[in-house]
């Protein structure tokens, strides 16, 4: 087992226990022990860098810190989370004048940020913990009727030169993962364009434009699902579908999966301990496909 | 957005450019020769008829604080990170647009939608409270109980450094 301080964030438990179900019961199964800490508070999403960076990087600090006392490496689920913390992370690691300055900050709450633990997505610790052959020998279900849209979200991949994930123009990682349980990862237009979801509740109609666009585009590829990490990217795919159909009068109806949803499904775990009856766009004929 | 206006020699302050040139991520604000990668492969502008983050850039080079601090197109930037990526001359341009709503900030000018994520964090230590409801939920799915949140210190760290106190004297 290969432990990690869980990072859950606040959209996952606040909105998709589905996403946290499947991570909590999938991971295990591969040897990812899920740590939690006490104490953990919000990431500082770009919505808060926008008001004030110093500040939002000492919050992200701040849960660093905590992995920092435990002695843990930190796993996100959520890509919003993942960019966060590990820009944070790399950016103090990298610049001694602002570590001194958030460490500042954070002496009057007791902490001190020291730069000895990394952030992971949990797609690094598919790939690097778990490894693809040990992957490909877990799953138990057959998923290679399946045709899937890949959507990593922006947080996954940029700012590159921050995150250092995978090639940003061309990434591979994600697809080789969806592969490795066996359902075939399909190419449509514009895949790598942001899906809108931060801009929800200030130009809702820009970015539904957008999610519709995603939508489309998918349907057209011949897709049966779309995989998402973020759950901003799956809230405005999912939810979004219905908001679409009332604005546009188009009926799409294309499920969306979390890929730890998708990975429970591989590794023969049950739809409803995998609680997916929280999906607005239902997944009956998509779990018919898979024996 | 006024952009149309014609720009008067009054409007332009000279010195904003350093201001922002000495902020964490807009380092390289000058280097920008406006070829339009970033409008051009921003998901934002395809769709918005006034987001364009070149003009944002030029806007921001040539001095026109007043305008670009107060304009709503400051606040249509998704935080992809695109434009910072593909700039050919290394210009962070999503950094500089989070350098600029952060001195727009600092005036008191934020929506709505943001503040309240502020306020959240600052009440609860999460940007989106979790509602009874979903705790209830939560267990009859077996998962665990969430770990202590509601971090006080850190809250009260935020507090204590007036974060954004401009923007609870603000309204809306």
């Amino acid at each position: 087992m290969t432990s990690y301080a869980l990072f859950l964030g606040c959209t996952i438990p606040a909105r998709q226990p589905h996403y946290e179900a499947s991570a909590r019961k999938a991971l295990p199964q591969l040897g990812i022990e899920l740590v939690d800490l006490d104490n953990m508070t919000c990431c500082a999403p770009p919505p808060l860098q926008s008001i004030d960076l110093e500040t939002s990087l000492s919050i992200a600090a701040y849960n660093i810190c905590l992995a920092e006392e435990a002695d843990l490496n930190m796993i996100t689920l959520c890509t919003g989370c993942f960019e966060s913390l590990a820009m944070a992370n790399t950016m103090l690691k990298q610049n001694e004048k602002l570590k001194a300055r958030v460490n500042q900050i954070l002496s009057s709450a007791g902490k001190e940020f020291k730069g000895n633990k990394e952030v992971k997505h949990y797609l690094q610790v598919l790939t690097q913990d778990v490894g693809l052959d040990r992957l490909k020998k877990s799953v138990t279900k057959d998923l290679s009727s399946l045709k899937v849209a890949s959507f990593s979200g922006c947080h996954l991949l940029r700012p590159s030169a921050l995150l250092k994930f995978d090639d940003p123009e061309r990434p591979h990682v994600f697809d080789e993962l969806i592969e490795a349980l066996g359902a075939k990862s399909i190419w449509y237009r514009n895949k790598l364009k942001c899906c809108g979801g931060l801009l929800r509740g200030y130009a809702d109609d820009v970015a539904l434009a957008i999610a519709r666009e995603k939508i489309v585009n998918t349907t057209k590829a011949g897709a049966d699902c779309i995989v998402t990490l973020c759950p901003f990217c799956f809230l405005t795919l999912d939810l979004g579908q219905m908001l679409i159909k009332s604005a546009f009068h188009e009926e799409y109806n294309i499920p969306v999966l979390h890929y730890a949803e998708l990975l429970g499904l591989a590794l023969g775990i049950e739809p409803k301990e995998l609680a997916l009856d929280f999906h607005k766009i239902r997944l009956d004929k998509l779990l018919s496909e898979i024996r | 957005m006024v952009e149309k206006e014609p720009i008067k020699a009054s409007e332009i302050d000279t010195k904003f450019k350093y201001e922002i040139t000495k902020m964490h991520g807009g380092e390289k604000l000058m280097r920008c020769f406006q070829c339009g990668t970033c409008t051009s492969d921003c998901p934002v502008a395809r769709f918005s008829e006034t987001y364009r983050p070149r003009q944002i850039i030029r806007m921001t080079q040539l001095g026109l604080k007043e305008r670009v601090l107060n304009s709503d197109t400051l606040w249509l930037c998704a935080s992809c990170f695109t434009c910072t990526d593909r700039c050919p001359q290394g210009v962070e341009v999503a950094s500089v647009i989070r350098v600029l709503r952060n001195l727009a900030a600092e005036k008191g000018i934020v929506p709505r939608v943001f503040k309240e994520q502020v306020s959240s964090v600052l009440d609860s230590g999460y940007a989106y409270k979790i509602p009874e409801l979903r705790m209830k939920k939560r267990e009859s799915l077996g998962l665990p109980p969430l770990p202590k949140g509601n971090p006080e210190s850190i809250c009260k760290t935020l507090r204590g450094l007036g974060f954004l106190k401009h923007l609870e004297k603000q309204g809306e």
